[in-house]
């Protein structure tokens, strides 16, 4: 697994690498970084990712040189930026839907990482990390869709601010407490924005630095691959650039062909038309409905009849992502060698798009034309999502028989082994 | 170094305690403006009341005004609706508080509690409540002759389903508590203050 050691070539290289030592860093960890040489599409979303958050980052700041955080003129200024400001519906567009392919490029992450085994021994932390990086993402972006201070904005943050006022019922008072500390008022207000857009500008920064922990803890035990298995030698790894700078840039070009689909010719597919009506606080839109990759959380909240139990599912729905990696007790990593725990994968893929659907229809919604209440298609969503991490990932690990495990990457990957 | 390893505490162990103990006191009282700061500024605190017309209000109609950034619910009902609300058994509700400001917090919530002002007697005809559902903050919808809003006549609301009947009591979850009845009084029978 040791990289081939930097050697420097000139004089000023010479002095640089005896101060600071930073060109054979990234010799050691970017050029010439040992990877399995099996890695397929899949891996290329992490390259993807870092690309996003480059894309929200920069996008992000100069949206804010002309964007006012004061609730009598936020809504006024993102009009002014769509309109008059140079290029300004472009910048808005690529940052608002850079959301939206943030989280579709983090979903798949995640799901790979499910699929592959990449949550277990030795790389537990790397995807505790990811589950952090996950929640700060969602904190960033429901921040974010505040900020233009339309009745989508205004109504999603009285929504989910409340959310702590279920704390009421533990203890009476505690609850609305912090909720006034949350808004600075007795309700969502020109206070709320104003915090709101200050933590907006800061949890990309603290997301940046979470990703330089999230890839330290990546370069400790190298790579997981689709295989699963431990890499042997050098025969099964090779050197990051050029063979998967070329495959991650290939991807990510694909992956940006959508993301400029949606920014040129559909930049509202993702939207919601009431948010181009300014916040009115004395008037709730007829359906409260949050962006797309909240969905199914937001159905796991609807489906239990309680308020506080209901964000407390909600939470823990979050939480019990920090646990996979000891809930799985199956030693094999790869579903490709795990045929049981491989058809669950799939229906836990499939329920998390069912919540996603309960969760975009109206609460009083039924099932197609059938007179079937969705919220119990929700509640039966909920309940699985829970057994799946909890019961089925524990047992299945303990009962199954996984399929025999190939030698090496190598051979599995070459029709004649390279000796 | 025989001295720290040795099991009576030294001098130099209770100059380090002692510093990291004040120093931590110190540096957590630096957190205190920090985090009040986020709490209600005086402007917002200054606490204001309405005067409400009550004479344009049509029996059946159920109008929003804005008060302390928040909507309020004022509706005049018709004698079925109060016959209705008043038929309710207490013991059948979800909450069975009145929530009324001007009523200890023990209070029943019968349908008179819920329309109870400061001072003198309930009208029944008469109910103003705080429009805030008791679950995630949304604004309910009333529920009219034209639009049905729910099945108890009184509010739905439509983010998370909640139902109120025409005392603004809760009558289906999630939400917990039955709308607030904030404090307010008559100036005539046709005029009140609210806060």
């Amino acid at each position: 697994m040791r990289s081939p050691s930097y050697v420097p070539k000139y004089g000023i290289s010479r002095w640089l690498d005896s101060r600071l030592p930073f060109l054979r860093f990234t010799q050691e960890h970017v050029a010439s970084y040992p990877t399995p040489r099996n890695l397929n599409i899949w891996y290329t979303f992490g390259a993807i990712l870092s690309f996003c958050l480059i894309v929200q980052i920069v996008t992000g700041i100069v949206l804010a040189m002309h964007y006012t955080p004061d609730s009598r003129l936020a809504f006024d200024s993102v009009e002014h930026i769509m309109r008059d400001v140079n290029a300004g519906w472009l910048l808005r567009y690529l940052h608002s839907n850079g959301a939206s392919m943030f989280f579709l490029a983090v979903y798949i992450h995640m799901f790979r990482g499910l699929y592959y085994g990449s949550h277990k021994a030795p790389r537990e932390m790397i995807w505790i990390l990811g589950v952090v990086l996950y929640v700060l993402m969602m904190a960033t972006a429901f921040l974010g869709y505040t900020l233009p201070w339309g009745q989508m904005s205004f109504w999603g943050a009285t929504v989910i601010t409340n959310f702590f006022s279920a704390f009421d019922s533990l203890i009476p008072g505690l609850g609305t407490a912090i909720v006034t500390w949350l808004w600075g008022g007795f309700g969502v207000d020109n206070a709320t924005l104003h915090r709101f857009f200050s933590l907006h500008y800061l949890l990309p920064f603290v997301i940046a630095g979470v990703v330089v922990l999230h890839i330290w803890a990546l370069h400790v035990p190298g790579n997981n691959n689709p295989l699963g298995i431990d890499v042997k030698g050098p025969q099964d790894t090779v050197s990051f650039h050029p063979y998967y700078t070329v495959k991650d840039l290939f991807f990510l070009s694909c992956f940006v062909i959508l993301y400029a689909y949606l920014v040129f010719f559909n930049p509202n597919l993702l939207g919601h038309p009431i948010n181009y009506a300014p916040a009115n606080p004395i008037q709730t839109p007829e359906d409260i409905v949050p962006e797309w990759y909240f969905l199914p959380f937001y159905a796991i909240l609807r489906s239990i009849p309680n308020k506080l139990i209901g964000v407390l599912a909600l939470f823990a729905s979050l939480i019990t992502l920090l646990f996979v990696s000891w809930l799985d007790t199956s030693r094999v990593r790869s579903a490709r060698f795990r045929p049981v725990y491989k058809q669950f994968f799939w229906i836990l893929v499939v329920d998390v798009i069912i919540l996603g659907y309960v969760g975009s229809q109206p609460v009083d919604a039924s099932l197609f034309n059938t007179p079937i209440p969705l919220v119990w298609l929700g509640r039966i969503g909920t309940l699985y999502y829970f057994l799946h991490f909890w019961v089925i990932t524990p047992l299945v690990g303990l009962i199954e028989t996984p399929k025999p495990l190939p030698d090496s990457i190598a051979k599995s990957v070459l029709a004649t082994p390279a000796e | 170094m025989a001295h720290s390893q040795s099991a009576e505490p030294t001098r130099r162990d209770f100059l380090y305690v002692a510093t990291a103990a004040v120093g931590s006191l110190g540096a957590a009282a630096t957190l205190i403006p920090l985090i009040d700061q986020m709490n209600p500024s005086a402007d917002v605190l200054a606490l204001a009341s309405i005067e409400i017309d009550l004479a344009p209000i049509q029996p059946g109609q159920s109008v929003v005004f804005t008060w302390r950034s928040h909507p309020l619910f004022v509706r005049r009902r018709t004698p079925e609706e109060i016959t209705a609300a008043k038929a309710v058994k207490v013991e059948d509700l979800l909450d069975p508080v009145a929530r009324n400001g001007s009523l200890p917090d023990n209070a029943p919530a019968t349908d008179e509690n819920r329309t109870k002002p400061r001072e003198g007697a309930a009208k029944p005809e008469w109910l103003v409540t705080v429009g805030v559902c008791t679950h995630l903050g949304c604004t309910p919808e009333a529920s009219t002759e034209r639009s049905r809003q729910g099945d108890y006549g009184g509010w739905l609301c439509h983010c998370h389903g909640s139902q109120y009947d025409v005392a603004g009591r809760v009558r289906v979850g999630p939400a917990p508590r039955n709308l607030d009845v904030p404090i307010f009084t008559y100036l005539s029978d046709t005029r009140i203050r609210v806060g």
